[in-house]
């Protein structure tokens, strides 16, 4: 199970900010500045970090859904980077998205069985009898038997969330992103959508890249955990490795802070000072050293590189 | 604490909110009661009516739609239900302040932070502008706000996240008030801003012995600030009980549900995680038996028809019919 389903290499996302008088960019927004990662047939790599590290942008340029400033995307051995639109539709065919909001995913005019007929008809399965099989076939995977010819409102969220599973499974995927599908919900919700999605995992050999903030939900659903920080990854390894010995000193706070069920209030938490760098203009060397308590001259002249300190475990910190 | 003196004590609140012609009890029978110093956490999911339960007590509760039906709400002493809106006004922001979930809405964005803080010192405790400004600049302090003598002449759009809930607290501490009710003041916040803010919460409540309403629907962050623990569900407390007790002997089964449905960082990845089965029901949808019946796993023949009464289980109170 080594085989990589999808290779990211050097990836940058820019957003303009400013023109200047001949129309070209002076300033950028770096969402995601130069990060490398890949994920196997059948794994869950998980993806956390705090809202503007870039997360979610990963999510949506490993998808083409947004043009990729620099870099490489393989799938399944084929470079995507480049691939035109039409192109793109038989991708799609093996790698899908599902997002946070079920609420704003869900075309609210629409029958949910006629939203998924409609990607199966686009995805070329002309016959109609056979796409309304496929369509039952689908609710009934994701526990909704029978509810297809309902409208999205008559749904609750975690009902609206199995929805947008079952029609990102239409397409018999291999590779689906999920960008935090599980935290516009309730609690008591959550477990299920999970359950769900690990179960479909198992039952169809499917993998994920995992987009969340709660470390607690990433920890339980994932193989390997990617810890972004303004744009980059700073650490990368196995989930039980990360959490029993993180390394990087922003890995050690994140984690710190992670609420355990009937700590009481002695827990030890690293609180971390200051804010996230502005990323238009994120520091020089390591982009942690303005809130790092071990920062050094060094870190602040030179960029930390990804050193393997064992177990599959990689950081980029010159602490190791 | 040996003196326990007791400053807000909410018995048998009802609130029923009037849209078109249809009644929705979101607030039904709801008691507790809080001493000095003392954290209450208040917890339960959406439309549980833990927001609703606050905003009676602040006095902010849109009428109509919504109007309280029954109880009392003793804050040291008297009932603040029988207060007019003008002597409301005066104990709102000076003996029970409020913070509020989304900063930037709670935040007027066309005054600076300074005249936003000022304002309420101003108003409540009749000082004149200067010296109001320089409490205000204590405050920011207070809540460790880097260049204060910065920050008090920017406005809210200025700010981080974090930063807006820090003013949203040092306007809500600003008179030192009795009773603070934090309605989920980190669940707009990254981890470790929220970790921040929690820990500012807690050195403030030491420092100034306030008591507090912390409501979330995260237990972990509840488990953390919380010295008592009432767990909602469907416009009832379900279970009642310190936060020791709820935590390591959960008694309704909503609670250890509740528990076991968050993975936690120990959670085994090959053990599949409990989940609560189906959906939580609409305010007013259960009108017999016990609200929690339609998704319960232990529910039996008296549930489906008699609502359980509060039943006192070693230390707990607890609402259901498995203990009677």
């Amino acid at each position: 199970m080594s085989a990589k389903i999808l290779e990211v290499k050097n990836l940058k996302k820019y957003f303009p900010l400013k023109t200047n008088l001949l129309g070209r960019e002076k300033e950028f927004v770096k969402a995601v500045d130069g990060i490398d990662f890949h994920i196997n047939y059948g794994e869950i790599l998980g993806l956390v970090g705090e809202s503007g590290c870039g997360k979610s942008t990963t999510g949506r340029t490993v998808l083409r859904l947004l043009e990729p400033t620099e870099g490489r995307i393989i799938f399944e051995g084929q470079d995507i980077t480049h691939l035109k639109k039409n192109k793109l539709r038989s991708v799609y065919k093996h790698m899908q998205l599902v997002f946070q909001d079920p609420f704003a995913s869900l075309n609210p005019r629409k029958k949910v069985g006629n939203a998924i007929d409609e990607v199966l008809y686009v995805h070329g399965m002309k016959d109609e009898a056979q796409r309304r099989e496929t369509v039952r076939e689908l609710f009934d995977m994701v526990g909704l038997r029978g509810e297809e010819d309902k409208y999205p409102h008559e749904f609750s969220g975690g009902q609206r969330q199995r929805v947008v599973i079952a029609r990102a499974l239409a397409v018999n995927p291999k590779l689906i992103i999920c960008d935090e599908p599980v935290s516009a919900l309730d609690v008591s919700i959550q477990a299920q959508i999970i359950n769900l999605l690990v179960s479909l995992k198992n039952r169809l050999g499917l993998s994920y890249l995992f987009i969340s903030h709660d470390l607690r939900v990433v920890k339980y659903m994932s193989d390997r955990v990617a810890v972004m920080y303004l744009g980059r990854i700073v650490e990368i390894a196995p989930a039980d490795e990360l959490f029993k010995n993180p390394a990087h000193p922003y890995s050690r706070a994140l984690l710190s802070v992670v609420s355990v069920l009937g700590s009481g209030k002695n827990k030890k938490k690293i609180i971390l000072e200051g804010e996230v760098p502005n990323p238009v203009n994120p520091p020089s060397g390591c982009r942690f050293r303005t809130r790092c308590k071990y920062a050094t001259g060094q870190c602040s002249e030179i960029e930390p590189q990804f050193k393997c300190i064992g177990n599959g475990h990689f950081v980029s910190c010159h602490l190791y | 604490m040996a003196l326990n003196e007791e400053i807000l004590e909410v018995k048998d609140l009802g609130v029923n909110f009037y849209i078109e012609d249809r009644v929705i009890p979101a607030v039904d029978g709801v008691s507790f009661s809080l001493s000095k110093g003392e954290t209450l956490g208040l917890v339960g999911e959406s439309g549980c009516g833990k927001s609703v339960t606050a905003l009676s007590i602040i006095g902010l509760l849109q009428t109509p739609p919504a109007r309280i039906v029954k109880g009392e709400i003793i804050f040291k002493g008297e009932d603040l239900l029988k207060k007019s809106k003008e002597e409301m006004r005066k104990i709102r922001g000076k003996d029970i302040s409020m913070i509020f979930q989304e900063p930037m809405t709670s935040l007027n964005p066309v005054f600076t932070v300074g005249h936003q803080i000022s304002e309420v010192i101003m108003q409540h405790q009749n000082l004149p502008k200067k010296e109001a400004l320089s409490k205000t600049m204590d405050m920011l302090k207070l809540v460790r706000i880097p260049l204060p003598e910065k920050v008090i002449k920017q406005y809210p759009h200025q700010l981080s996240g974090g930063m807006r809930q820090r003013v949203m607290i040092a306007i809500a501490l600003a008179c030192s008030p009795e009773l603070l009710i934090a309605d989920e003041p980190t669940t707009a916040l990254d981890v470790t801003v929220e970790a921040q803010i929690l820990d500012l919460i807690n050195e403030l409540k030491n420092k100034l012995n306030s008591a507090i309403i912390m409501i979330s629907h995260d237990l972990g962050i509840v488990s953390e600030i919380a010295d008592k623990i009432a767990v909602m569900y469907s416009g009832r407390i379900v279970e009642y009980a310190d936060a020791h007790s709820v935590f390591n002997e959960p008694k309704h089964p909503y609670t250890k549900g509740l528990l076991e449905a968050v993975p936690d960082i120990n959670t085994d990845r090959r053990q599949r995680l409990k989940e609560i089965k189906g959906v939580v029901p609409f305010p007013g949808e259960i009108k017999e038996g016990c609200r929690f019946k339609t998704r319960c796993d232990c529910a039996r023949k008296d549930c489906m028809i008699k609502e359980p009464p509060i039943l006192q289980v070693g230390t707990n109170y607890v609402r259901c019919w498995n203990y009677a």
